[in-house]
């Protein structure tokens, strides 16, 4: 191909040339430009493969519509599926092309064209049926698909997200955005104007205009100039992908020279869509050849990076518009022909021959174009044909925003049906193609939030847009591409509506018209148009797809933002983590909190069992900071705990603790804890430690709906407080040494008594709460001075040869003692009749959440599924937590539960298991078969407490 | 992002917002309440297409109140703290 650039054309600075390799090819351009023009400029014809075929292909268009070149970056920012035509070009970048092995240029997979006869729409769903598609997927993704992403490449930077509200936001930096943009600024309003394109003008960078007496350039540098007096934003490349619920609209503003993207969340009063309008192709045979492309796009090259698209061209056109690039060709030194489908358009050639009344039917050439043929039979030698089918208003914001689109005859195309709330139109989108069209439309456009547009710039009259259709025809010769990303041709959409996917959402899916990643820019109209045709349907009776987010593909980095590694959901933190760090521990993360697992050097098991042991036989310090201390407060308190609780609450005398269960409105358990009451109007409600935001919603949300919020409060003082629990059987010993003002014998402060002390001037305060089932002290202060409190103990306890414990030896000991964890020995069907408390069932007086369920027909069923012991035979490993206990019942095997929890105990010295069995409680003693995969193993029944069942170690 | 209107916030994101249930499913009480007035009351949802009349809490203030919206477009039509509207609003 002889694209070339034209001595002193173009916006590009030729004093800064750059060099870049497109595979293993040096591409020279200049400042300015994007990888398309550079590799236009340099004679690279083919820049990829088509997505099924492998059919060579060139640049088609000038931005985002088009449809053909997308390149993996590898350099220096990898960046899989650029586009060529959007991606500027900088020095020393590599970049790779897509679908060509070992490039587009020299494609093995290029023979797969031979066989296109046999590839219809369709073909991979009819023929890779059987024995199973699995089988053929690997070799046919191999085939297809455009660019790879490299795994070893370093992650993008993570993007910045930024909102922002504005009065008006207009979308297209063109003729009409502009004057619509200034227009408001004037009037006071702060004005947002976004432009995807690496410049502000749109059509005025490209098509010559006489606007109040000047250029169209100079035009577009005085409104910039004027909406900058007026404090108006102005952002280039920067796409409004997609409009959102109540009025949210996302841009993505993209990254230069390896910066990363950033995503904007627009809040605007009010938004103007100067979208402006994409061009089609002209349905002929080979119309995908290298060399054939949008007549505008040869315009924009031609005025923005001063190329010209070949040196003997054919223009082809049903409408106006596309004069202006024959003229300007022909003006740079091209030979040009212009074959016009219109018998009399009433225009005289300048500098280039011109055939009216006839239409081209093929391009010729091997690879790239040669030549066309035109209807009458006759050929032309050109080595870039440039196209125009009429353009297609970019609608697409508009109907995300709900918008619903009407046909205009006249122009040929679907334009929005009219101004929505919130929302207006200025400019192409509207179907207006001439200037003055364009500027009226802003009159229009501002009227709903009463900006006058005032005196409309004075406009030379241009070429007349004049389109007289020209849709795919049926049965037409040869291969007629319809869709250039996606590789559907005329006869894919004639065997759709043969096989009756004549609605156009089937027909999409059926062919996949419209579904690459352009989403049918320029597409998706030539495609209805020719089932409209096929099936004697008008256009707008066809109709079209629904229209999503986003416009243009976004990165993924873009819609991530900072939530990405260790940001996309981080645990909270300990306020005594760097303590346990330097004690040595290993951290996990435990419903969302960083907590110690275990502490020191060596194998976990011989960790955790080494702290369990000391647990056990002399004195364990466990941070628990995490544990739930909502309190509620007020006059109703002790009415709304009695509700809240399964357990009876109001009964609790002031200093005691007492244990209880808190179920949903299904019966179902929800949580569990201790309840202490503070004084006749407060208690403090212990949940689980990664259950509290969702305990304080449900009592919220309890408190709200049925009591006086006037004389009743919830806070949870969870954050401020921290706990420290001492266990063991020197527990006390220990704790007597620190002197904190309190009786702690067991008459003085019982098991689940508390008390207050303080710990060198500060509150603590002292419960005998136990989930070891050994003594235990919980010990909770105010979180500024956990540190103080933790090195006092551990300094005062090496006497009594205290441990620090993980929360895999306490998972350990609590096991041990059958004390359950609620959503791991307990799942979203276990009532508290399940776990074995039946007393408040039977003899709670007041109401309580899920009290009627319990005396359901469903809580009554006797097979349901209850928390019993599993035990192995001595010297056996433990059971696999989550194996199911299994029967046989009428010849076919079923579960009857499941595992939920498995240690090996060291106190006991063998495994422990706690399940939960069908009928479990009544079954002591039975031996079941559970089976974890493949393995059948045998357990014995037993009650959940296998060690101290008669708990005299609490007060041991 | 939708703009839920919390009555003693005003307009927020709705990620600041968690939906409590349905406006009007009154709690059936009493020793003669039966199985179908339980489970009704426990599942049976209306789920209408269009104006809803939902419960809502606001988690950044722990408020829960009564929002109308559109299931269709939503559109929010209103939003009611609860002592306010309970009685003389009903969906």
């Amino acid at each position: 191909m002889t694209a070339f650039r034209v001595e002193g054309a173009g916006r590009i600075d030729r004093a800064r040339p750059l060099l870049f390799h497109f595979d293993d090819v040096e591409v020279r351009g200049f400042a300015g430009d994007t990888i398309a023009s550079a590799l236009l400029a340099s004679g690279v014809n083919v820049v990829g493969r088509s997505f099924k075929y492998h059919r060579p292909r060139g640049v088609w268009g000038f931005g985002v519509e088009d449809p053909n070149s997308l390149v993996d970056i590898a350099a220096p920012v990898v960046g899989a599926n650029a586009q060529a035509t959007t991606t500027l070009a900088f020095d020393g970048m590599r970049v790779k092309s897509v679908n060509g092995r070992p490039n587009v240029a020299r494609d093995r997979g290029r023979f797969i064209d031979l066989f296109a006869r046999f590839m219809p729409a369709g073909f991979y769903y009819k023929t890779f049926m059987f024995p199973n598609w699995h089988l053929f997927e690997p070799s046919v993704r191999a085939m297809s698909g455009f660019g790879r992403v490299d795994a070893d490449a370093e992650l993008p930077r993570s993007a910045e997200q930024i909102n922002r509200a504005v009065d008006v936001l207009v979308v297209g930096a063109g003729p009409a955005g502009l004057l619509a943009a200034l227009r408001a600024a004037e009037a006071g309003r702060s004005v947002l104007l976004v432009e995807q394109g690496g410049t502000v003008g749109g059509s005025l960078l490209v098509r010559t205009a006489a606007i109040d007496g000047r250029d169209g350039v100079t035009w577009t540098a005085e409104m910039l100039q004027r909406l900058a007096e007026r404090g108006a934003t102005v952002m280039t490349r920067t796409t409004a992908f997609g409009v959102y619920d109540h009025g949210l609209v996302a841009l993505n503003e993209k990254g230069q020279g390896g910066r990363p993207d950033r995503l904007w969340r627009i809040r605007p009063g009010h938004v103007v869509l100067a979208t402006g309008a994409i061009e089609r192709p002209l349905p002929f045979a080979n119309n995908d050849l290298p060399g054939v492309r949008s007549a505008e796009a040869a315009l924009a090259y031609l005025r923005h990076h001063g190329i010209a698209t070949g040196r003997k061209v054919v223009v082809a056109t049903n409408n106006g518009l596309a004069y202006e690039t024959a003229e300007a060709l022909a003006a740079a030194g091209v030979d040009v022909t212009l074959v016009d489908s219109r018998r009399d358009a009433g225009i005289v050639p300048k500098g280039y021959g011109l055939l009216t009344g006839r239409s081209v039917v093929a391009a010729e050439g091997r690879g790239e174009v040669a030549g066309v043929r035109l209807d009458d039979g006759s050929r032309l030698v050109a080595d870039s044909v440039v196209v125009s089918g009429g353009f297609t208003p970019t609608v697409h914001l508009y109907c995300q925003a709900r918008g619903k689109l009407v046909w205009d005859a006249v122009a040929a195309a679907f334009v929005p049906g009219g101004p929505l709330a919130g929302l207006s139109l200025a400019g192409a989108v509207t179907g207006a193609f001439d200037l003055a069209g364009v500027f009226a439309s802003v009159g229009t456009a501002l009227q709903p939030i009463g900006v006058a547009a005032g005196a409309l710039p004075a406009v030379a009259a241009g070429q007349p847009y004049a389109i007289a259709a020209a849709w795919p025809k049926p049965g037409a010769e040869g291969r007629v591409f319809i869709d250039l990303q996606h590789d559907v041709t005329v006869k894919d959409v004639e065997l759709a509506a043969r096989e009756n996917y004549t609605s156009v959402e089937h027909l999409k899916r059926y062919t996949a018209l419209g579904m690459a990643g352009d989403q049918g820019k320029t597409s998706n109209l030539n495609g209805i148009a020719l089932m409209a045709e096929l099936t004697g349907r008008t256009i707008p009776e066809v109709g079209t797809t629904t229209y999503r987010p986003p416009f243009t593909p976004v990165p993924l980095s873009s819609l991530a933002g900072w939530r990405s590694g260790g940001l996309f959901n981080p645990p909270r933190r300990l306020v005594l983590e760097n303590v346990h760090r330097d004690a040595g521990a290993s951290l996990r993360e435990y419903g969302g909190w960083l907590r110690p697992a275990f502490y020191g050097d060596g194998p976990e098991v011989e960790a955790v069992a080494r702290e369990a042991r000391r647990a056990r036989e002399a004195v364990a310090l466990f941070d628990g900071s995490p544990l739930g201390k909502i309190e509620v407060c007020g006059p109703e308190a002790a009415a709304f705990v009695d509700f809240v609780y399964y357990n009876a609450m109001a009964t609790l005398p002031v200093g005691r603790c007492r244990y209880g269960l808190m179920l949903a409105e299904s019966g179902v358990v929800f949580d569990d804890g201790v309840l202490m009451r503070l004084d006749a109007n407060r208690f403090v409600v212990s949940c689980s430690s990664s259950h509290v935001a969702a305990v304080q919603a449900h009592l919220e949300a309890w408190r709200q709906d049925r009591f006086d919020r006037k004389r009743l409060f919830i806070h949870n003082a969870t954050p401020a407080l921290a706990t420290l629990t001492l266990s063991g059987p020197q527990a006390r010993p220990l704790l007597e040494t620190l002197d904190l003002g309190l009786a702690l014998d067991d008459a003085a402060l019982p098991h689940m008594a508390f008390a207050s002390g303080a710990f060198d001037g500060v509150p603590v305060r002292v419960s005998r709460v136990s989930f070891t089932g050994d003594r235990s002290y919980e010990l909770v202060i105010g979180s500024d001075r956990a540190e103080a409190l933790w090195t006092r103990l551990m300094a005062a306890g090496a006497a009594f040869g205290i441990t620090p414990l993980g929360t895999e030896a306490l998972m350990v000991l609590r096991a041990e003692k059958g004390y359950i964890v609620i959503g791991k020995d307990s799942d979203g069907l276990t009532l508290p009749v399940d776990l074995g408390v039946t007393a408040p069932l039977r003899r709670k007086k007041g109401e309580f959440i899920g009290r009627r369920s319990l005396v359901s027909p469903e809580a009554q069923r006797p097979d349901r599924k209850q928390l019993v012991g599993l035990v192995v035979e001595d010297g056996e490993a433990p059971l696999v937590t989550g194996a199911h206990g299994v029967e046989t019942r009428d010849g076919a095997k079923r579960s009857i539960g499941y595992v939920t929890s498995s240690y090996v105990s060291p106190g006991l010295g063998r495994p422990i298991a706690l399940g939960l069995i069908e009928r479990g409680a009544s079954r002591h003693g039975e031996v079941i078969d559970i089976q974890h995969q493949r393995t059948m193993r045998q357990a014995r029944i037993a009650a959940p407490c296998a060690f101290d069942p008669a708990g005299e170690r609490l007060n041991g | 992002m939708q703009l839920f209107s919390c009555p003693f916030c005003g307009p927020r994101g709705e990620s600041e917002f968690r939906f409590a249930g349905e406006f009007g499913n009154a709690r059936p009480e009493g020793a003669t309440v039966t199985d179908a007035q339980w489970s009704s009351y426990l599942h049976r949802r209306s789920n209408p297409k269009g104006r809803s009349a939902e419960l809502w809490l606001h988690l950044t203030c722990g408020e829960v109140f009564r929002l109308d919206r559109d299931t269709l477009t939503h559109v929010v039509s209103g939003s009611y703290a609860l002592g306010d509207c309970a009685e003389e609003v009903q969906p």
